[in-house]
């Protein structure tokens, strides 16, 4: 069976899942997004802050399956101290690798500890829990452009 | 005659789907409660019709419609008489969630308009009670329909195992109680509503009983008459029969209270610009074109279970539920929820892998070709209640195997040891 499942399951992702770096909801924030994947009911709400165009400010808590809460860990690792325009790069730069179907290997300039979940992409089921704290952090932003602060939809379906 | 292994391994050659392997393992289905497989008799009555009558019914006077007609209330006919009802008491839908909103959206209409009949009157004070072990699907409408017509929703709370007591349910009926909605069998946790007893307190103050039959009718003998129940829903697809169709149950005097959900074509008898007559049910509740070959399909369905035997069906699926209860109870960090030992139990189990979210446990057993279902199953008040966003389900039917519980057990017990979770 862990063949099969070992190029899922990473053991980095299994470990950011233990470690769930960033988990905390930080007080002082200019966005926060909560979303949900209603189908299997994983759910995040991140809070970040933008000073001069720089992320200095970046916390999470989530509830979910391991590939979710990893990816929101490694996403922690990522975001704070980069220019808001550099994070839209890279957050393309996830989104293509998850929708590339187990051909991407991911640019580890870019992605840094995300490239573990290349492997995800062959799990088209799976590619949804990935992206979630990638999608709330791209909420976020938009929330940042359009000069709001919303908490999205808590019981959005 | 009991379904013993030599029967199961029999009725599996019925089952095409089942022969094939999924990553690379013989293909262990456990998602019947989600969707059950089809057997080669169902399709191939698809089939025979789409070949051999196919054409519109109830109009046109062609030798074809007449044989399609034929067919259609001939299901029409089986179908009620396999869940104690008269054919006039069926009317077809799209499936059962379908089916209730039927039931709600002609209540909110009937109220709507004033004036409605005394049986279906709704109004603020008065109340709809239902458990919150629903599915969706017969929470939701009641939600609608509360917020329509002033209403109140109210509902008998669950325990730490999801289950909730006939005396909750018995102490919440009250003379404001106008609609009691429940599960025959919950679909997470396999509990078995006592819904004689319902009735006859629901009854008694004059409220309807709506009953969610979608995983009791495929998987027990169930009489609707003899229960009582004012209404009753349930799929084609879940009981071995296509998908596109499910049943909607209107007791005689109910279904001649009711308003149609749905208006156009086909329920009418006549229509002036200004007015319209409709039809008698069922067909008032039937408008626009019908699921003509799936309704044929789901009698195959019916037939082909009636052959098994009901009786047989539920008592193969109790004691694999026993099986997979006792497997995975034995097992360390895994919680099951449902009712306790010894209790009545449909062919399920959901369960609670302590420090694996059911999305990974799902994956682990998918890799091992086991399908089983993960997340909330339609039922986020139940989870919600029993602290966990999701549970993994593992439900059989008639073709599932001893063999095939054990696996799934045997999977089950290798999982927190590779996400490296020890108690």
């Amino acid at each position: 069976m862990s063949g099969a499942l070992d190029g899922l399951y990473q053991q980095l992702i299994l470990e950011h899942a233990k470690r769930r770096d960033g988990e905390g909801l930080i007080d002082d924030f200019d966005a926060e997004r909560f979303d949900r994947n209603p189908t299997c009911g994983d759910e995040i709400r991140m809070r970040i802050k933008v000073e001069d165009g720089i992320i200095t400010g970046f916390g999470w808590e989530g509830d979910g399956c391991s590939i979710s809460q990893a990816s929101a860990s490694v996403l922690a690792g990522i975001a704070p101290g980069l220019m808001r325009d550099d994070l839209e790069t890279r957050i393309d730069a996830f989104r293509t690798l998850m929708r590339s179907r187990g051909t991407g290997e991911g640019d580890e300039e870019l992605l840094e500890d995300a490239v573990a979940f290349a492997g995800v992409s062959k799990f088209p089921m799976r590619v949804k829990c990935a992206m979630l704290s990638w999608t709330a952090l791209e909420g976020c932003l938009q929330q940042i452009d359009a000069g709001q602060t919303d908490a999205g939809q808590p019981d959005a379906q | 005659m009991p379904l013993d292994e030599t029967r199961v391994h029999e009725l599996r050659r019925d089952f095409a789907i089942l022969s094939q392997e999924v990553n690379g393992h013989p293909l262990v289905y456990l998602d019947s409660g989600a969707t059950a497989q089809r057997p080669a008799p169902v399709l191939d009555a698809e089939r025979a019709f789409l070949e051999q009558h196919n054409a519109a019914v109830h109009r046109g006077a062609h030798t074809l419609a007449g044989l399609a007609t034929d067919d259609y209330e001939q299901a029409r006919e089986t179908v009620a008489r396999f869940v104690g009802a008269d054919a006039d008491e069926i009317s077809w839908t799209l499936n059962a969630t379908d089916a209730i909103n039927s039931v709600s959206i002609a209540l909110a209409k009937a109220n709507a308009a004033g004036g409605a009949e005394e049986r279906i009157r709704l109004a603020a004070g008065d109340e709809i009670l239902i458990t919150e072990a629903e599915h969706h699907a017969n929470l939701v409408p009641w939600q609608e329909l509360a917020a329509a017509t002033g209403a109140t929703l109210r509902w008998v709370e669950v325990d730490d195992d999801g289950c909730w007591s006939l005396d909750d349910m018995r102490a919440l009926i009250t003379e404001r109680t106008r609609i009691v909605a429940f599960a025959h069998v919950s679909n997470v946790t396999g509990q078995v509503a006592p819904v004689a007893e319902i009735v006859e307190a629901a009854h008694a103050g004059g409220a309807l009983v709506v009953l969610d039959a979608c995983q009791s009718v495929p998987h027990r003998a169930v009489d609707f008459h003899a229960l009582g129940v004012d209404a009753a829903a349930f799929s084609g697809h879940k009981m071995l029969g296509p998908n596109g169709i499910g049943v909607l149950y209107l007791a005689r005097d109910l279904g001649r209270a009711l308003p149609p959900a749905r208006t156009g074509g086909s329920m009418i008898t006549t229509v002036t610009m200004e007015h319209t007559e409709y039809m008698e049910a069922p067909t008032r509740f039937e408008a626009g074109t019908q699921p003509v070959p799936q309704a044929v399909g789901l009698a195959a369905a019916v037939d082909y279970l009636e052959a098994i035997g009901m009786d047989a069906v539920e008592q193969h699926e109790r004691e694999l539920a026993e099986r997979m209860v006792a497997g995975l109870s034995a097992l360390e960090g895994i919680r099951v929820v449902g009712p306790a030992a010894g209790v009545d139990r449909s062919g399920l189990a959901s369960f609670i892998v302590d420090g694996v979210h059911a999305h990974d446990v799902g994956q682990v057993l998918d890799v091992q070709g086991i399908a089983v279902r993960v997340g909330h199953h339609c039922a986020q008040p139940l989870h919600r209640r029993l602290g966990v966003a999701a549970t993994t389900r593992a439900s059989a039917y008639v073709h599932t195997t001893e063999a095939e519980v054990d696996q799934m057990i045997e999977a089950v017990a290798g999982v927190r040891a590779y996400f490296g979770v020890q108690s």
